[in-house]
């Protein structure tokens, strides 16, 4: 076993907006993830300190924060690979209103999401057969390559374009929207370009690719958008989202 | 302005661009190679007075610029500026008409004078 | 206290250190620099194109240093905007290749021998 002589300076970010950083000593530890640092002030320090996390396996998308100023999933980063000068910097999520501490208020977040037409509308039924899509299709694999979100927000979060325009649905739930533009038994495809078009929607995009940089699952949203930007400005030029 | 319209914006300044991109390389190689030996004023206009094809190609490049300058000026003043509404598309359409009349006398210039 | 707060925090720099965000802020500011030069470039062309002589007393004025490194500056911006907008235009209409890292290299190789060969030849 390891002594517990290094010891790692963490200063949290304690309070809402108008909060400050506090600093914290935390026995540095072998494989420590950001996520047990966390951990350890909670339960050894101040019990106080409000945070999210559940699966603790990158699964969730719940533990997301600023780490040394950069968004990034809690629970799957080591410290090893973050801490510079043995030292921490854990924030919320930025981009997000601060409910406390750590915890920032997600509604918008996934308001987005459902204001992007998000959500999946099929018409067969139960009793229909299922359908057949091609993997080999082009479409099938668009849709493919954004699927695995797990909703964290880092996307959202690192954007400066939702920062520049607080009603820009931003990365995440225009990710989202693409793969079901790609899905072919979606049936309110209309509807979603409608929702996803203009300056509120995949045309504010800059390309930064800050968003595709930061994701934790190696999605590219910033990809995933452009696909929208043509579809929709198509659709617009022949008047079919008036 | 109805996202649909923001959505035709976005696509004329990108078109506007794929076209600016081919006029700039155009452009450019044309003005080293008119500067091989030094310009003199007589040569320069004997080669573009009452040529049409000049004529042409530089209003199009004007107009092209037009289009795409004002719509990219306009998403940096929302951004950065916090612009929005009439007084921003006021502003960017007197721009927009500052280039085409400028840009067009400078090729009347050259085409008719 | 806990929800009575509801302003978010903003990122700062550390968040941006990539290239695609360098890219994107030359990109812009070369856009803006070219967006306030070339209605001056349009208009002193224009101003000076009222016949042979006035042509010719503008040439002269193109030799001035002043004019010289103002057209330098202008083909500068040209050649950065070019190929950063070349790359988006790549990004936003040929997707399936991915976000083209390669050419914010080009972006950056491609203005500095502009700049260094433009100079070289307006030296000259
Ligand atoms: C040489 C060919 C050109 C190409 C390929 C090109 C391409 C582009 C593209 C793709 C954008 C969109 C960037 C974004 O929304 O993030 C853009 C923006 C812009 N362009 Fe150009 N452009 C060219 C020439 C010009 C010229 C001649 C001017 C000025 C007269 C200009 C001024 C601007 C401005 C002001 C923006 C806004 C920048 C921003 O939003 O970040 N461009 N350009
Ligand atoms: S590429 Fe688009 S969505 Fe991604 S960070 Fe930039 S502006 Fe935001
Ligand atoms: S796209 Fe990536 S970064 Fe964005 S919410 Fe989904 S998993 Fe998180
Ligand atoms: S705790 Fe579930 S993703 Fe980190």
């Amino acid at each position: 076993m390891m002594l517990n002589i290094e010891t790692l300076k963490v200063s949290i970010w304690r309070g809402g907006a108008d909060g400050q950083f506090v600093s914290y000593d935390v026995p540095r530890l072998d494989s420590q993830t950001v996520l047990d640092v966390v951990t350890y002030v909670q339960r050894s320090i101040d019990p106080g300190l409000s945070y999210r996390f559940s699966c603790r396996v990158g699964m969730c998308g719940s533990c997301a924060m600023t780490v040394n100023g950069i968004a990034r999933w809690t629970c799957r980063t080591h410290v090893s690979k973050v801490s510079v000068n043995d030292a921490l910097e854990l924030a919320p999520l930025s981009n997000l209103p601060i409910i406390k501490d750590l915890a920032t208020d997600m509604s918008t977040f996934f308001d987005k999401w459902a204001g992007a037409k998000g959500q999946f509308r099929g018409e067969r039924t139960r009793h229909e057969d299922f359908a057949n899509v091609l993997p080999s299709s082009a479409a099938r694999k668009a849709a493919d390559a954004g699927i695995e979100c797990i909703g964290c927000g880092v996307c959202y979060a690192s954007c400066d374009t939702v920062t520049w325009r607080p009603d820009y649905l931003g990365p995440a739930a225009l990710n989202r929207a693409w793969t079901l533009v790609n899905d072919e038994r979606d049936v309110v495809g209309r509807e979603r370009l409608r929702a996803v078009a203009g300056d509120a929607g995949c045309h504010a995009c800059h390309t930064h690719t800050t968003c595709s940089e930061r994701c934790p699952k190696g999605i590219a949203p910033t990809l995933g958008i452009s696909g929208l930007k043509r579809v929709t400005a198509r659709a617009a030029v022949r008047g079919e989202l008036d | 302005m109805s996202a649909a319209t923001q959505a035709k914006l976005w696509y004329a300044q990108r078109i506007s661009a794929m076209v600016l991109a081919l006029c700039v390389v155009v452009h450019i190689v044309t003005i080293l190679y008119a500067v091989r030996g030094g310009l003199t004023a007589a040569e320069i206009l004997g080669r573009t007075r009452g040529n049409a094809a000049f004529a042409a190609f530089y209003v199009l490049f004007v107009l092209s610029a037009a289009i795409h300058a004002p719509i990219g000026l306009a998403r940096i003043a929302e951004e950065w500026l916090q612009w929005r509404g009439r007084l921003m598309n006021v502003v960017l359409s007197v721009f927009a008409a500052a280039l085409v009349f400028t840009g067009l006398s400078a090729v009347w210039g050259l085409y008719g004078g | 206290m806990a929800g009575s707060a509801n302003t978010a925090r903003r990122n700062d720099r550390r968040a941006r250190g990539m290239p695609g965000y360098w890219a994107f802020v030359v990109h812009r500011l070369s856009g803006v620099g070219l967006a306030l030069f070339i209605p001056v470039h349009f208009w002193a062309l224009s101003k000076s194109l009222q016949g042979e002589a006035s042509l010719t007393s503008f040439l002269r004025w193109t030799d001035t240093a002043l004019f010289k490194f103002a057209e330098w500056g202008l083909v500068c911006l040209l050649a950065a905007h070019l190929v950063g907008g070349l790359r988006l235009l790549l990004i936003e209409f040929a997707p399936w290749r991915g976000v083209r890292s390669g050419w914010i290299v080009a972006m950056v190789g491609t203005t500095l021998s502009v700049a260094i060969l433009l100079a070289a030849l307006m030296m000259h």
